[in-house]
Order: structure tokens, then sequence, then C-alpha cells
């Protein structure tokens, strides 16, 4: 019997090459504070980046459509889709009141998305857009689609030093907020393991997650992050209610 | 019934006579009942000639046809179909010899996955009388353009292991399939090969189909006729339309025969010297015995219940193989390459002893096994009798075999299935209800061959036995699912999968597009993500002396021999570094590779983790279950245990107390610094697993913040900081906790998780290759099920498919159906012991609580123990 009995759990070995010190944050409730530039970013569980000082609400890769666009080959996967992350996106806006709304590329799945939309959801959105300056960053999968619902389109956006663009700049880019990558971050323990969305950030520039309701993730851990983190990365994982950071070491690959 | 003497006609006799043969008289009744065109169960052990009786009538119709030789028309007469692919190569073979010795110029093929794609046209162009094929072969020749033509000829069905196939949703489709078979050639008979079921009457009428015509008469020897009364449908038709004629329906007057039953098998239960251990699944202890009893055998089969013990008891048979026998490993996970050698290695004699999982529970019987052991306890009657009848395929000598229990509970459990054997009791079989994400499934593949109108359809699909009750409907829902997604939102009606002809009334596919989609799916076997286990070496590396990398970077490892495949969550919980046994050796994990795990030798490692968790695959069965809580009331039927089991009984008596049969213990106690309650249901691991679930978020209203719960395959325990003495016992097992508390955990449950992503994948919502999807591209993973069990969950939590994974749920993993049962069951009979110390009974669960630390949904914490690092680097 002893032989099914599983070894005392040993400290976990890295993975990656060692990092650097994890950049300094602070879990502030259920959110995780950091500083990135000149700004104080907010990293929220629902997988929203907030800028208190901007009144700047970030939320990235919403995918909206993604359902319908399967649909379209032939696979009916249920078309709640883009209702879900709209809610969830109109519970934020409630909640703080921006200023300003970015979404950081990738907004539709497609770009036939916007024409596909259910009446209903485009007049929740469109209620949304009207009640701030809403900008579209332009993305791989919708480029300029989204234009025609109103709010403004960009390529990218700078807010003090900060840059916002969809797809990372390769090589560094301090002061970056970019998505596209759709960050996973993968720890075990107890006999196995746990996959969830995150940010992925090293102190100089951060990925966002992805918020569409179907949209899936890519382990931080892909040799993809190379070329953004040169140092490690640390996750900002979303938990259930809140935002855990995780370590570069305690982070497995799939 | 028929006076007729039934006789062989040449050359048939003459070839029996040849071999010396006298035919069987459950043969010649199947020679008779054939002539007559009737369907037929026929009900034989292991070793009665089933195979040449399921095929004689064939045989003997083909053979003046076969004689006109090779320019005949190409004509299906016999269709085979067997669970396992290995099976129809083997009878494919197996029949050969009599074909070619008659010089009958029958032509018989196999067709299965691996049949190269030019076969399978030429097979289409020009059949062969007999094809052997699986139940997902036949579902891709219906979802084909021209399958009415291939089939129309078709005279005979045979299906092998017809008890094994049934009750699964291998079975479901199936049944659907027979169904569109016998519409297109509705004369045919079927011929059901099982093996002893305790439910005869239900297996003949899912052979047959349950609205098929009354059959009248009682059958000969003890057959019994599938009674329709009672089952036939409640079909309400749309009145506007012209009534279809319900779906013809194979004959089959007194369906049941029964080959006389085989020498009565010899089983013991090992009753080792040694001491029995409180807890654990390895019966280490009995080794010594098990060693003895391989050497006095000439092949034994050591079957066990999952491949960790299969792992672990062949490497503590090689520790003490002095005399070097050779003993072999054979399971699901090795490489097939491997498998086969092993199987060859039997056929030719050249093994004394095969350790094997239920891989060889079924089917070929490789070489002249006389002996079956049976380690740890077997769970289920009827996978014991099917297990000894793997040993001495000769019907009047009686099959040997021998049971090793692993801890006292087994032993229990062991003397229970021995006891039950002799008495020639089997675990009674629940009746499946046919799965919703089949029937869908089905519509699809319909809808991709011949183009099907609804009415028809329905009718064809109540007349399966799976499906005999389905209200119209939810049949019209199914097709609603296939052609929308059939959700409330009607969002994708311009993009249906399927299509009605305005002037036909008939669905078809609406392309060649998602036809080929669908037949990229078919079937119902949805694996687990698996990885291949390889071997690792570095880059460049040799085995110079003093040779090192200047630099200090390791070189890259390179993947090189395959050992077999394992489960993609147990290397999750690997952390590189750890070891563990697989396919016979001690290996290191090393790292993972896209779908590779890499492994290195680690022969020598101090105890190494095992693959798979520690208890059985199979739960204990309710049958069985329920004698071992009548022995343990029954002083008389201890008489022939072990002192040391019988002696733990009465310390238990003395204790604590020993329940009734119908009574259920729950024992509170402290015990270092925690508080723990223990319930003894004896309903299986799953059912137990599920109720602790359960019983902890009760627990954790009642504000006794339960800090983990165990089950193993009798007892359940819960502990917390807080004494458990004091709780309302009969509020906390209350049946309503079915009700919400279960709705709150199947949100966010794991297990039900999976069971909705097999549905969605059977039902065609998401593509096979979807749920893990894309790892090898290393590019963004395109959805998991999750994110749609979640939304769809949310959205409309009365969708079809999660209808079809709660029914699941209710028989899989979560065991619901057995949780009711045992809630029902125990209602105002729980006895409760508030002891000061642990009891006996108890003491095998304390032990595996050690071992396992906490189960249940702990994702969060999880995630809490990797932050809880980081808090302490930022300090």
């Amino acid at each position: 019997m002893p032989m099914l009995h599983r070894p005392a759990a040993k400290p976990a070995r890295p993975r990656r090459k060692p990092a650097g010190a994890p950049p300094p944050m602070a879990i502030a409730g259920a959110n995780v504070e950091l500083r990135l530039g000149d700004m104080l970013l907010t990293a929220l569980p629902e997988g929203a980046l907030w800028l208190g000082e901007a009144k700047t609400l970030i939320v990235s890769d919403l995918h909206f459509e993604k359902g319908s666009a399967y649909a379209l080959r032939g696979q009916m996967l249920p078309p709640y889709d883009t209702h879900a992350a709209l809610a969830r996106l109109q519970a934020l806006i409630e909640r703080l009141a921006p200023e300003i709304v970015v979404s950081l590329g990738d907004s539709f799945h497609d770009g036939g998305g916007p024409a596909r939309m259910a009446a209903r959801d485009r007049a929740l959105l469109q209620s949304m857009i009207a009640r701030c300056d809403w900008v579209w960053v332009e993305g791989n999968h919708d480029g300029r689609a989204a234009e025609t619902l109103g709010g403004a389109v960009r390529e990218t956006l700078h807010i003090g030093a900060l840059v916002l663009r969809h797809e990372p700049a390769e090589g560094p880019a301090p002061g970056e907020i970019a998505g596209h990558l759709h960050p996973c971050a993968k720890v075990s323990g107890r006999g196995r393991s746990v996959r969830r969305r995150c940010f992925a950030t090293d102190g100089a520039r951060l990925v966002m997650p992805a918020f569409g309701a179907f949209a899936g993730g890519l382990n931080v851990c892909d040799v993809a992050y190379a070329p953004i983190f040169a140092d490690g990365v640390t996750a900002l994982v979303l938990g259930k209610d809140r935002v855990l950071p995780v370590a570069s070491e305690r982070l497995l690959a799939d | 019934m028929d006076a007729r003497v039934p006789v062989l006609p040449e050359p048939f006799a003459a070839w029996f006579a040849s071999r010396g043969w006298t035919p069987r008289a459950h043969q010649l009744e199947l020679v008779r009942r054939g002539q007559d065109g009737l369907s037929t169960l026929l009900i034989a052990p292991t070793g009665a000639g089933k195979t040449l009786a399921g095929f004689l009538p064939s045989l003997i119709e083909l053979a003046p046809l076969a004689a006109q030789g090779p320019r005949r028309p190409h004509k299906l007469h016999t269709l085979y179909i067997s669970p396992l692919k290995a099976l129809t190569t083997d009878i494919a073979r197996n029949l050969e010899t009599p074909v070619r010795e008659m010089k009958l110029n029958v032509r018989l093929e196999t067709r299965t996955g691996d049949t190269p794609p030019h076969k399978r046209q030429r097979q289409r162009a020009h059949p062969p009388d007999i094809l052997l094929t699986t139940p997902e072969q036949l579902c891709l020749l219906i979802a084909s353009a021209h399958a009415r033509v291939f089939f129309e000829d078709v005279q005979a069905v045979v299906i092998d292991e017809i008890h094994a196939l049934a009750p699964t949703k291998r079975g479901d489709l199936l049944a659907l399939a027979l169904a569109r078979l016998a519409r297109w050639a509705p004369k045919h008979r079927r011929v059901g090969l099982s093996a002893t079921v305790a439910d005869e009457e239900g297996l003949a009428r899912w052979l047959l189909g349950a609205s098929s015509s009354p059959l009248e008469g009682r059958g000969p020897g003890g057959g019994m006729t599938p009674d329709a009364s009672g089952h036939a449908p409640k079909r309400k038709r749309q009145t506007s339309r012209l009534t279809p004629s319900p779906s013809p329906s194979p004959r089959g007057e007194g369906a049941i025969v029964k080959a006389p039953p085989g020498a009565q098998p010899i089983v013991d239960v090992l009753d080792s010297d040694a001491q029995i251990p409180w807890a654990g699944h390895t019966a280490r202890h009995a080794m010594p015995d098990v060693y003895e009893a391989v050497k006095r055998a000439k092949l034994a089969l050591v079957f066990v219940n999952t491949r960790a013990q299969a792992e672990l008891a062949f490497q503590e048979l090689w520790r003490i193989n002095d005399d070097a026998l050779p003993i072999a490993l054979h399971h699901g996970s090795l490489d097939v390459a491997q498998r086969r050698k092993v199987e060859a290695a039997m056929a030719a004699g050249a093994l004394r002893a095969v350790v094997c999982t239920s891989t060889l529970d079924l089917g070929i019987d490789w070489g002249d096994v006389d002996l079956v052991i049976q380690i740890g306890a077997p769970k289920g009657c009827s996978r014991l009798v099917q297990r000894i009848g793997r040993a001495n395929h000769r019907l009047d000598e009686p099959s040997r075999a021998l049971l090793a229990p692993s801890n006292r509970f087994e032993v229990l459990e062991c003397r229970c299935a021995q006891e039950a054997v002799m008495d020639g009791e089997l675990d009674g079989e629940q009746r499946r209800v046919g799965g919703l994400d089949c029937l869908a499934q089905h519509i699809m593949g319909c809808a991709c061959g011949e183009p099907f109108d609804a009415d028809e359809l329905y009718a064809e699909v109540v007349s399966t036995a799976p499906y005999a009750d389905l209200p119209r409907a939810q049949f019209e829902r199914a097709v609603d699912l296939v052609a929308t997604g059939g959700y409330a939102l009607r969002a994708y009606d311009r993009y249906r999968r399927i299509i009605q002809d305005p002037h036909t009334q008939r669905w078809r596919a609406r392309n060649a597009g998602v036809a080929q989609q669908h037949r990229m799916n078919v079937g119902a076997i949805v694996e687990s993500e698996m990885l291949d286990v390889r071997l690792a070496h570095r880059a460049g590396a040799r085995p110079r002396a003093g040779a090192s990398t200047s630099t200090g970077q390791p070189r890259p490892l390179i993947a090189g021999r395959k050992l077999g495949q394992i489960e993609e969550y147990f290397i999750e919980g690997l952390t590189p570094g750890d070891t563990f046994i697989f396919a016979g050796q001690v290996l290191r994990f090393v790292g993972q590779r896209e779908t590779d795990a890499l492994v290195v030798p680690a022969a020598g490692a101090e105890n190494p983790s095992v693959p798979s968790y520690a208890g059985g695959k199979f739960p204990l069965s309710t049958f069985l279950a329920d004698r071992v809580r009548h022995m343990l009331h029954e002083p008389k039927r201890q008489k022939t245990l072990p002192p040391q089991v019988r002696e733990w009984i009465k310390l238990q008596k003395r204790r604590s107390t020993v329940p009734a049969p119908d009574q259920m213990l729950i024992e509170t106690f402290p015990r270092g610094g925690k508080h723990y309650l223990v319930c003894y249901p004896f309903e299986g691991r799953l059912a137990q697993q599920t109720l602790g679930v359960l019983i902890s978020r009760r627990l954790e209203r009642a504000g006794k913040h339960p800090l983990g719960f165990l089950a193993s395959e009798y007892a359940m325990a819960v502990w917390g900081l807080e004494p458990m003495g004091d709780v309302d016992l009969d509020a906390l097992f209350d049946e309503d906790m079915l009700g919400d508390d279960l709705e709150a955990w199947l949100a966010e449950s794991t297990l039900m998780k999976a069971t909705f992503a097999k549905c969605a994948v059977i039902a065609g919502m998401i593509e096979r290759n979807m749920p893990g999807a894309a790892r090898k591209t290393g590019r963004q993973v395109t959805f998991s099920a999750d994110l749609i069990y979640d939304v769809l969950r949310q959205y409309e939590p009365d969708h079809l498919l999660l209808q079809a994974a709660f029914a699941d749920a209710g028989e899989g993993y979560l065991d619901l159906k057995r949780v009711g049962a045992l809630l029902r069951r125990v209602k105002g009979k729980i006895v409760h012991r508030d002891l000061a110390h642990v009891s006996p009974f108890g003491a095998p669960v304390m032990m595996e609580v050690g071992r396992v630390g906490v189960q249940g949904e702990a994702e969060e914490a999880i995630l809490a123990d990797a932050e809880a690092l980081i808090g302490e680097a930022m300090s």
C-alpha cells in the first residue's frame, strides 16, 4: 500500500527560466492593483481592467457572435454568448460608471458578426455606447467591422504613457496593454490542475484576458509569449470572485 | 412447437462428422429457427459453440447459392456485428476454416475503422455474402446515400456479445440502426449471442424491438416469449398526415434459446495466513499465495480492476518470481503492438500468467487458460462470471477461479460473490433508457443517408427497446436540435443542418459539407484526452565518460519510443521529477511536449506514485452490496470467514454496532483534533462521492464547516473542527438534498461538465476533436466545452442536451439514481452511535483519509495554494 501513496508534495520545479522578482502589486479586496508606466491599474475578477485616474474601462477579445459564426458552419453552439458577455460588461459599466470604454480588438469573432447580431443584443450594446466615449481598437478578426455600431475606431490608443493595441508588439514595449493572445494560466496541486483565464504581466507591459463567453485561452507558458515577456511572467488569475497573482515558478505548460 | 427433427444438410453433417463432432441441440435449434425465418436470442456459456450456432443457418442458406460460382450477383446476406474490432477479425478467421473445408465459396469480409477506402468502396459496389463489422461502421453505412440498395437483401443480422452492447450508448445507436435496417430489409431475422444474463426477456426485447408485433407462443427449453403487453408505445399521430405503417420488425416467436449451462465453476476465496489489511487495494499480502496458484496452473489470467492495480500486481509478482515464470501484462493503456505481442505469446502457449484488466473480459480466446484469479473484489457477479468463463473453454469441465480480496471489507464482498456464483445468481441490470444525444446522432445520420419522413422515423425509433417510451414531443425536439441546435431563441433557423423538402416533407442534410462533418463524428465512444508516454533522451547525449556540457544549458529533450497512452488528467497532476509505474516499469516524469508525456526510466525509485485513483473503476453492484449488508447481520453465514475478519466484526459489535440489513449506521467521533462523521451505505464509490459533496454542503449550511470528505466503496467520511454528534441526521440525509443542493453543485461540477462534453460530441454540437482542441498547433484553443456548459446552463437550463447530460449523470460518474435509492432506503432507518474513538469499521476509512487528502471541488483552493507563494515573495 505504500506504493499507492503519492509522495509528499515537493516544491514545484521551475517550468521556465527563473524570473526576476515579481513586479510590485497589491491585493485590494477582490482586485489586484499594479502600476504600469505612470498609471495605477486595477485588474478586476471579471477580466476587465480599470484605470481609475482616467475613468477608463478596458476589455479585450469580446468575440461577439462566435456562436453564430460556428452555427454558420454547421456547429450549433448556444446563441447566448454575445448576450452573456454584454450582460457582464453592462454590470461593470453600471458599477464603475466609466467615462471611456475601450474594447481592445477582436470585439467580433469575424467581420460578419455585427450583421448577425440579434436585435436585442444590438440595442443593449448601443445603449452602452451612448452612455460613454466608446473606442473600438482594431483586431485581427474583425478589423473595423464594429464601426457601424457607433463609437470610434482606432488602430492604437494612447492614454498618458500607456499604449493600447490589439496585438502585442514583439520586443520590449513598456507601457503597452494588449490582448489577442487570450492568456490562460495552469497551476496544479492536490493531485489535479486548474486552468483559468488571467492577465499576464512582467511589470512593464500587460496582456488582457479574453472577455468573450466562448473565447478559449492560450497558456502563458506557450512560446508565443516568449518575445513579449523575456524575463518571465506573472499571471493574475481570474478566480471565482477575486484575482489571484501567481508567480512564474508555479505556472505549468499545457 | 414444430416436431420436425432438424437435420444438418450436406456438406455440413459430413463436416461435423469429419471433426468427430455432434451438433449440439442449441445449434440445431438455431438452424431450424433460421429455416423458419425466426429471430433468436441464444444464451450460452463460453465454449458452447455459440458463434458457430449463430452462423450455421446463414452458411446453410448460402451453400447452394455459393455453388452458382463466382459470377453470381453480389448480395449482402448476413451482417455480423461485434463490439470489438479485433473480434470481427478473429471471427472471420475462425469462420474461414469451415468455409474452406466444406468448399462453400462464401464471400466473407470484415469492415472496420482499419479497412482502407478502396476496399470500402469495393464492398459497397460488390457486397460480400457475410460482412463482419462494428456498430459504428453500421451507423456510417446508414448515413450513406445508397444504404437501402446495400441493405435490402439482408436476410440475417448476428449480434455478438449483445449483453455487453445493449446497456450502453453504443447499444442505443445500434438499436436505432437496426430499426432503420428493418425498413429496408423487413424480412431479416436477428440472432443475438449472449452470455448468461439476469434479465433474459429484457435482452430479447432489445434484440427484437419493443413494439414488435405481438409474439405468439412460448418457446421450448424454458425459453420465454418477450411480452409486448404494456409496452405498446402510446403513439399520437398527427391527423393531417397519412398514418405511417409501423416499422417492420423481425419475427421472433419464443425468441430465447438457452444452451445447457456448463459445469458448475469452482470458486475459491484466498484464505491467506498473512494479516489481511484493513484498507487498500493492492492485495500485496496475498501475492505469495497468488504466485503459488500461478505456479500450479498452466496459464492463469490475473484480473484486476484498474490499470494501477495491474501495474502493481505485475511488479509484485515479478519481485517474488524466483522461478522466472513468464508473466506478462495487458491493459488498455499499453501500446497496441505490445498488447498484440502478449496475445500472440498467450496463443503460442509461451506464458504462464497474464495480469490484465477488463481488456480481456470480452471476446477473443487466447490460449488455454485453466485458472482465473481475481485480485481485489469483483464488484459485481455478472462480471465475475464472465471472467471465470475465460478459464477452460470446455463445457464438461468446471472452470476454476480464485478470488484474492485486498482488505477486510473485500473479504466479505468476495465471499458474497462466491455464494452468488454458486447460487447461479447475477446482478440485475437496469433497463436502459436511450440517450437523447444518441437519438440526435441517429437523426442526423438518417438525413445524411436516405431522406426521412418524421412520422416514419418516429415509428421506427419507438419500435426499439431503449426508445419505446419516447414521447413524440421529445422526438420533435431532437429533430430541432439536429436542425438548428434546438434553442428557444430561434437564432439559427437560417443555418439549418437538415432541411425539409417542401413537397415530400422528407428531411435531408443541407449539403455535402454537413454530411461529411457528421460522418467524421459518428459513434458513441468519446475518449478522454490521452497523452502518449514516450521515453525521452537529451539531444546529442552520449554516454561518454567525463563529458560535461560546456554551457550550463541542458540540451533539449527528444521524444523516443512510445510505451503507451495515459489519461491527460493523470499527467496534469504530476510535477516533473515525480515517479510512477507504467507498462511494468518505474518511470520518472520529465515534462510534457504537446501530446507526449516524456519519461525516463527510474528503476529503484522509492514510493512511485501510480496512475489513476486507488479505488475500483466499477462501483460495487447494488445486488452484491445488498448481499454484503445481509451477511454482516447473519452470524451463521460468517462461519466460513477467516478468523481475523470474524474477530473484526465481533469487535465492531462490541464497540459500536452492526446495523441490520435495512439500516444505515452513522458514527460520529473525535480524532486528532478533528471531528468525524462516518456513514456506511455500501453503495459504491461513485454514489458515495456524490453523497459526500451534498452532505458537505448541508453541513456547511448547518455551521459545521466541514473540511473534507472521502468516499470508499463501502463508507463515506466527512470531517471538520466542530463536533458532529448533535446534527439532526434524519434531516441531513433527507432526500430533498437532490433538489437545490444538487442543482447548485452541478453548476460547477467538473464531472458534470465532462459528462455534458461527451453528450455534446455525440449529438454533433461539438466536433469530436474539439474538447481539448488545438494543442498541436500551439495556437489559441478555439473554445472549450466547459464554457458552453456554463452559458447554456445560465440561459437555457432545460435544453435537450442538458437533459441528456443529467440523465447520464444519473448513471455515470455521479450515480445519482443510486444516491436517490439510498436516501429512500435509509429514511427513518438511521442508527447513530456517538463514539469516543474510531470503530473497527471506521478504521479502514480513516486510513484512506490520510492517504488521499481532500476530495471534491477544490479548484479555488488549488489557486489559493499557488498564490501563497507570491505572497511570500512580495512580502
